[in-house]
């Protein structure tokens, strides 16, 4: 989408420059885009309206207007402007040292992921060296403190809870006591979820936080939330002064927008974001990258950080002294494929690539890139060392038929994974030994070009072109004049 | 207590803040509709989450009604309120029953929307009406969710089925309904693990558990609700999409509207997916459940505005 927003300007500002000059009205009609985009992600409007102000005075400048490819200066520049927004960083709790007691309070709406995000809070500090104790203060949900207890054994961290006090601000003072005899070094307060607008129980958090003083509150907030995010953020804010957010359920296709408005509104930064239901599932926060998703952009930052984690860099240093000779084979294709997959499902990997989002869409739901992933590696074991070391030049057509037998799979698909990796090796001889800039673009090049046959292709689809009569009977009389014409030269 | 009382109770906090904002557009008697105005409007119908395509619809339909004219505020609220119902076109409508056997509700959502709530909320509606019930706690995934669900059995008095934490979801439902009908009770409702719609496998598994329901009452389940977090923005369109491709959904149970959130995202779907609404959630109590009626809750959005509705 983010290519989409860039070829929407883009296709706008030409038509509107095709008419003659590029001015700064139309300039104005091609930020409707923009504004319409955002207000898609869920950023709220009034924050929506003043960042398009801004945008605005930038863009219509002089220096825009004349330059040679407008479109992509002004998604630079709405790019930029979205990481001002949500900036500066500030990943730390601001843990005081172990001798000490941190006390981090977790507060949002009912169903934002706060007992989920506890775990997983807890389970990043124990990874890190400290010593967390959780601390069930959430007495209204049925089963919450179950909840908690389950994590708790789960990650083997302890877990404070009182079933018979039904005062929430009493079992956070008693579980801070309890703290210092366990010898912990963070308490994280789980409390209820509970409405903005519900006053009493907004009292209790505010109790709660006078009376526990917690060094850092931190909001959860539904990645998913809407216009709506503004209110309770504001409310949360009011009511304890916040010191960081934590969005959650970001590993589904919400766009995110609610990150920029509760920045917005509560000036506190946004620490963490939780991509998923497993306890590991929490990563820092980077304005850039959340930036791009709000514009539909992919997170290709994300994804080489986490290649770089699960890839195995000596492997990959022998494959690209490889390519670099060009005697990349099918096997280091499939085991390149194979580093790909430990990456993750293959949906949320292939998202997190630019362009390749709206692609997936594109595929339909027919297509399922594990098992697409699953018959690659089918057709590749089913062949020979040889036919592996050199496909091209070795698989004929029995080969080819045997493979094909041999991996339960169609013969022409066979066919698709040789030209694939063929186009694949060539482009990769071609990277191997240039910088990741290049890379990326070569890359970009690739999709627009290679992508034609085989897996995590589109379907072959008629051209949608019929021929009539009168052209089918000129192509009969241009074959048969070629033919003629071959027989005369002999 | 009516329908609609439960609906003003929901929406009265919210009052005091929209009041102000609408009651701004017009500081006198009457005001000239031009650009400015429309720019005003759109600011307060894109916070109700309705979506930049409706918005735009009703912001046209005001321009082509009165620009260029002085008009009062009642003059604007109707032109909303009739262009609104339009866009949702459905009338209420509410759980139907099978002709014979137990009716299988099958509830579905992302994580934290309100599921297990909501289906505590539906029991308690069935048990009032005389019905008996059978739940199935299918969400063998989440921490303590079977605990939770089972809690809320209890204090309703309704039959529950339930395994061990791990135990196939589909195992589940297909046990509950055998226990339904084994029973003779007039309703199945099965609980499933939250899902983000985005997740294949797990949209996969549901389908399985919808056709594991189906091995005992080819026609069952009998309604698909899906439960949507009134506060979700433009991402409940994808949700209502997905969710419906894989198990049919029949209806939304829209939760959590006794915030400042309006839900207006189920505009968006309407048009969209098609998806009715069913129910509302208004609050934390079991019997804060009422049944959605279009023409309410578009009455209940303006409420605020001073133009009281008819009563019931």
């Amino acid at each position: 989408m983010f290519e989409g927003l860039q070829d929407g300007l883009g296709s706008a500002l030409k038509t509107l420059r095709g008419k003659g000059k590029l001015s700064e009205s139309n300039m104005r009609d091609g930020l409707k885009l923009v504004e319409k985009s955002l207000l898609e992600a869920d950023v709220s409007f009034e924050v929506v309206r003043t960042f398009m102000s801004r945008v605005t005075e930038q863009a219509v400048g002089e220096k825009v207007l004349k330059s040679l490819n407008p479109d992509e200066q002004v998604v630079g520049i709405v790019h930029q402007a979205l990481i001002d927004l949500m900036g500066p960083v500030d990943h730390s709790l601001h843990l005081k040292g172990k001798d000490e007691v941190t006390v981090l309070m977790m507060c949002g709406l009912q169903g934002s992921g706060k007992t989920t995000t506890c775990g997983k809070l807890g389970r990043m500090l124990k990874e890190s060296g400290r010593k967390p104790l959780l601390v069930a203060a959430d007495l209204q949900r049925p089963a919450a403190i179950d909840q908690l207890h389950v994590l708790g054994e789960q990650l083997g961290i302890d877990v404070y809870s009182d079933r018979t006090n039904k005062d929430p601000v009493k079992v956070c003072n008693a579980a801070l006591k309890e703290a210092k005899k366990l010898g912990v070094d963070v308490v994280i307060l789980d409390t209820a979820g509970r409405l903005h607008v519900d006053d009493e129980l907004m009292g209790q958090l505010t109790n709660i936080d006078r009376q526990c003083g917690p060094d850092q509150a931190l909001l959860v907030v539904d990645g998913m939330t809407g216009q709506d995010a503004v209110n309770s953020a504001k409310a949360f804010n009011q009511a304890l002064e916040l010191d960081g957010v934590v969005m959650t359920k970001l590993d589904g296709d919400a766009r995110g927008g609610a990150a920029l408005s509760v920045k917005q509104v509560t000036g506190v930064p946004i620490k963490f974001i939780g991509t998923g239901e497993h306890l590991d599932a929490l990563e820092e926060f980077h304005p850039d990258r959340m930036a791009g998703r709000i514009l539909g952009q992919g997170d290709i930052l994300s994804l080489v950080e986490k290649a770089q984690r699960e890839f195995d860099q000596d492997e990959m240093l022998a494959q690209e002294e490889k390519m670099r000779k060009g005697e990349f084979t099918l096997d280091d294709f499939r085991k390149q494929l194979g580093q790909i997959t430990k990456l993750g499902p293959m949906q949320k990997v292939m998202g997190m690539i630019p362009g390749m989002g709206g692609m997936m869409d594109s595929l339909g739901d027919d297509v399922d890139p594990e098992a697409d992933m699953k018959r690659l590696f089918g057709i590749i074991d089913a062949m020979t060392a040889e036919e592996k070391r050199n496909p091209t030049k070795v698989i004929d057509q029995s080969r080819r038929r045997r493979i094909a037998a041999g991996s339960g799979v169609q013969p022409n698909e066979v066919n698709d994974l040789v030209k694939q990796f063929d186009a694949m090796a060539q482009m990769m001889t071609a990277m191997a030994g240039k910088g990741i800039k290049e890379r990326m673009k070569m890359a970009r090049e690739m999709q627009a070009s290679a992508m034609g046959g085989g897996a995590l292709t589109k379907k072959k689809q008629g051209t949608g072109k019929r021929l009539t009569p009168k052209e089918k009977a000129a192509a009969r009389k241009a074959r048969m004049k070629e033919a003629r014409r071959r027989k005369r030269g002999g | 207590m009516g329908i609609f009382d439960k609906f003003k109770r929901g929406l009265a906090k919210t009052k005091s803040v929209l009041k102000t904002d609408v009651r701004d557009l017009f500081k006198s008697e009457g005001r000239l509709i031009d650009d400015g105005f429309l720019d005003e409007m759109r600011a307060l119908l894109f916070k109700t989450d309705m979506g930049y395509d409706s918005v735009e619809e009703i912001v046209a339909e005001v321009a082509k009604n009165f620009r260029g004219r002085v008009v009062t505020l009642e003059d604007v609220v109707a032109t909303w309120k009739d262009k609104l119902s339009e866009l949702m076109a459905q009338d209420a409508s509410p759980i139907s029953f099978a002709q014979n056997g137990p009716t299988v509700i099958m509830v579905a959502g992302v994580n934290g929307a309100g599921k297990t709530t909501s289906i505590a909320k539906l029991s308690k509606m069935f048990v009032d009406e005389g019905r008996k019930v059978v739940l199935g706690a299918g969400d063998t995934f989440r921490a303590a969710a079977v605990e939770q669900l089972t809690i809320w059995s209890d204090r309703l008095g309704v039959d529950i089925v339930k395994e061990p934490q791990g135990t196939h979801p589909a195992t589940v439902a297909y046990k509950a309904v055998e226990r339904a009908v084994e029973t003779s009770a007039d309703v199945c409702i099965v609980d499933t693990a939250g899902r983000l719609q985005t997740q294949k496998n797990l949209m996969a598994e549901l389908t399985k558990i919808q056709q594991s329901i189906r091995k005992l009452i080819p026609a069952a389940p009998h309604e698909v609700l899906l439960v949507l977090d009134a506060t979700t923005g433009q991402n409940g369109i994808s949700q209502a999409g997905k969710f419906t491709e894989a198990v049919d959904c029949t209806g939304i149970v829209l939760a959590k509207l006794d915030g400042t959130a309006k839900g207006g995202v189920v505009v968006a779907i309407r048009q969209q997916v098609g998806l009715p609404v069913k129910y509302i959630g208004v609050g934390e109590q079991p019997e804060d459940l009422a049944l959605f009626k279009p023409a309410e809750f578009v009455d209940a959005l303006f409420a605020e505005v001073g133009v009281e509705p008819a009563a019931e």
